[in-house]
């Protein structure tokens, strides 16, 4: 009996503090000192509609925009998930050879990067390796009509190294290289 | 080379970081009372919110019963606000009633501190469910740990009173798991992370497509979430998720936050017991598993995706199905050991899509239990091997097998059997089960050697209280539920409350002198016994399910 007051003002007491207490606290601090991540790291164009998250993969199937890894979730930002299929098994190479390999018109002279084959955790991998976006200069140039050095040279510039000398590969951010094609 | 400097700045760096918060826990979990001192003001504060009953002193079997009783209470207020949300306020996104069997298992799930998830929480939970329900288990289950394990360790320093559970909860919850949360919270929030209560924004795509994008107070519940060995994500694929993870310094954050306070938990215990020599040779056995399992799993994922083989796409980079780019290439597999060797259960990349032998170390994490473990029980796991390693050792060589100056007698080794056999028989026992009926066959995402594994999973991280899933299992039906819920319960409290008992059996023996005829828990000698001891345990246990489902897919598939 003792036992059962005492979970009860405890149960009231951790809500109150680890609940309440702790959620405004960090809340307060993201609104005030973040707003812009706090809010899911929005892009928004000149109008202010909202175009998507700098942290969120989206659909890209037209020529003249960079593509994005595969997503297991279709792009899905409300229901995120990866194909969960065993590396070994044969619907990842199904789905590689009918989907991606023809997408991207890969062969055995050029090879597709491996990130644009394998389905991301989350489905909504925000990056390609610079390798992969590299693979799809050419194509993106040609669409657009523009010089193939003037993508590249737009890629370079995007590139970053995620954890600096930790991380030799050089990553882009598929939707920040898009929006900076579109601005060209 | 970058692998290893990886592995040893973040493993290095938290053990590091252990050694002063396993000091700190000490004090605050077990503070010397002196009048007017800051720990005895927090008593005075502590009483004041439990009532009077906090600073009633507790043996063994009234310990239990008060830890019994506050987390039936957490288990019926969690349920209460999942069963009601969709009438309740903060629902931005209009979450709709959860299944029955399914708010059955969640709370069974972050009760035990186990936070396996049926659901996706961007489709399903409400803010007031993540927050109220969630959230707030994440934080009182984790403390209920420490609690344990603070009073099993005054057991073994020989005490029969244990302490208090109501006094043990709070401090471990508002001296240790708040403050730390609070900083991990607010560095998540300056890395990136969403930190709000409105609802899912909608976008227009650059082509036009409509897109909602799920948010919500991602860096508060991701802080406990880490912090206290819960696991249970925010969003359905955990920290795969961009919004739970979203740089590569996010991830180290999060990644040395899994291993933190269990790594403390065995300085701490080493320190109120007053055997320090004895927690140094246990945090070094812990470790030696850790980096075992380390190795082999970001050995193993080096080889690329098996299923590219032949295929026009490079094979020079390991396998990245299922991984994410911004953590870089060893921090799946880094993750996904600590995450099981700790009961923690989160991911930042899906363990379905590991190659077969990487898949199966956080198996072998799960099945031992004990390398360092979820916060507060993992050490107490480990006190079970302890306890037999002392009787098996003491049986070889002759000696009578005594520990910290009592004897080791049936009773003792009897219990601690009991706790062992009841963890192996819920995972090849369930597993059995599944596999042989259409409840299993019927909900796996891969076939043969794989799908099996998917099962086997599934129960070791139910039974090792982990939460983490391959997750292309199709878990959300009655039979998984209910089944999966009772042995989160069952494996939850039977390790707890098991060595408590030996723990107060200890206590009440009278203590021996040590002699020349003592065996010593203090030395490399007794950490090559333990390590033995845990190896042919799991062995014998484990290799053969390890072989049907792992190293079969393995041999059948890998070239």
């Amino acid at each position: 009996m003792k036992s059962l007051v005492a979970s009860i003002r405890l149960v009231i007491v951790t809500m109150l503090i680890c609940v309440a207490g702790y959620t405004a606290l960090i809340l307060g601090f993201a609104q005030i000192v973040t707003p812009d991540t706090a809010e899911g790291s929005l892009i928004k164009d000149k109008d202010g509609k909202i175009v998507g998250s700098h942290l969120i993969a989206q659909s890209f199937t037209s020529a003249v925009y960079f593509w994005p890894r595969p997503s297991a979730v279709g792009y899905n930002a409300a229901g995120a998930g990866g194909s969960n299929k065993s590396p070994t098994s044969s619907d990842i190479a199904d789905r590689v050879r009918t989907n991606t390999i023809p997408q991207y018109g890969a062969t055995a002279e050029k090879p597709l990067p491996a990130d644009l084959a394998a389905a991301s955790g989350g489905g909504l991998d925000p990056h390609i390796t610079e390798r992969a976006a590299m693979y799809q200069a050419e194509r993106v140039a040609k669409a657009r009509g523009i010089p193939l050095s003037q993508v590249e040279a737009l890629v370079k510039n995007q590139a970053f190294s995620p954890g600096g000398a930790l991380t030799p590969d050089r990553l882009v951010n598929v939707l920040e290289l898009n929006l900076a094609l579109d601005r060209k | 080379m970058n692998a290893i400097l990886f592995v040893a700045l973040i493993v290095g760096g938290t053990a590091l970081l252990s050694w002063p918060l396993g000091r700190y826990m000490k004090w605050a979990m077990d503070p010397t009372p002196t009048p007017g001192s800051l720990a005895g003001k927090f008593d005075r504060l502590f009483h004041f919110f439990g009532g009077r009953f906090t600073g009633e002193s507790q043996n063994w079997k009234q310990y239990i019963v008060s830890m019994l009783i506050f987390n039936v209470l957490m288990f019926a207020v969690s349920f209460g606000f999942m069963a009601l949300q969709q009438h309740l306020p903060l629902n931005p996104d209009g979450q709709k009633a959860i299944e029955g069997s399914l708010i059955f298992n969640t709370a069974a799930s972050f009760t035990s501190n186990t936070n396996l998830q049926h659901y996706s929480g961007e489709s399903a939970m409400s803010y007031l469910s993540q927050l109220c329900a969630l959230m707030w288990l994440q934080f009182v289950s984790a403390a209920t740990g420490i609690a344990a394990l603070a009073a099993m360790a005054r057991g073994l320093a020989g005490k029969k009173q244990m302490g208090n559970f109501f006094l043990d909860l709070q401090r471990a919850t508002f001296l240790i798991l708040l403050p730390i949360a609070i900083i991990v919270a607010l560095l998540m929030v300056l890395g990136g992370m969403p930190m709000t209560l409105a609802g899912a924004a909608h976008a227009t795509t650059l082509e036009g497509i409509e897109q909602v994008i799920a948010r919500g107070p991602v860096a508060a519940f991701l802080a406990i979430k880490q912090l206290g060995t819960n696991g249970g994500g925010f969003f359905g694929p955990n920290c795969t998720q961009p919004f739970e993870n979203p740089t590569f310094w996010t991830n180290i954050l999060a990644t040395v936050s899994i291993i933190l306070i269990p790594m403390a938990c065995v300085w701490m215990f080493g320190r109120i017991v007053g055997r320090m020599r004895h927690a140094t040779v246990v945090f070094a056995v812990m470790l030696v598993f850790l980096l075992g399992k380390i190795t082999g799993a970001v050995w193993f994922e080096q080889a690329p995706t098996q299923a590219f083989t032949n295929l026009p796409i490079e094979q020079n980079v390991g396998n990245l199905e299922g991984k994410e780019l911004r953590f870089g290439t060893s921090a799946g597999p880094l993750w996904a050991v600590l995450t099981t060797s700790t009961s923690n259960g989160s991911v930042n990349a899906m363990h379905d899509s590991l190659n077969p032998m990487t898949g199966l170390m956080p198996m072998i994490g799960m099945w031992l239990n004990a390398t360092f473990g979820g916060v507060g029980v993992g050490m107490i796991n480990m006190f079970i091997y302890i306890v037999l390693a002392v009787f098996v050792a003491g049986m070889m060589v002759g000696r009578t097998p005594e520990l910290f100056g009592r004897r080791i007698e049936a009773f003792e080794v009897k219990l601690a059997v009991i706790a062992l056999f009841a963890h192996s028989f819920f995972i090849l026992g369930g597993t059995a089960i599944f596999a042989a009926t259409p409840w299993g066959q019927n909900t796996l995402n891969n076939t043969g050697a794989h799908g099996f594994s998917e099962m086997l999973y599934e129960f070791s991280s139910a039974s090792a209280n982990n939460g983490s899933g391959f997750e292309g299992l199709g878990d959300n039906t009655v039979p998984w539920n209910v089944a999966t819920g009772i042995v989160m319960l069952l494996a939850r409290f039977i390790p707890i409350i098991l060595p408590l008992a030996i723990a107060g059996s200890l206590a009440a023996k009278k203590p021996t002198a040590q002699s020349t005829g003592t065996l010593g828990v203090e030395d490399g000698t007794f950490g090559v016994m333990l390590i033995a001891t845990i190896v042919f345990i799991g062995a014998l246990t484990f290799f053969p399910v390890a072989a049907l489902g792992p190293i079969a897919e393995h041999l059948q598939f890998m070239r």
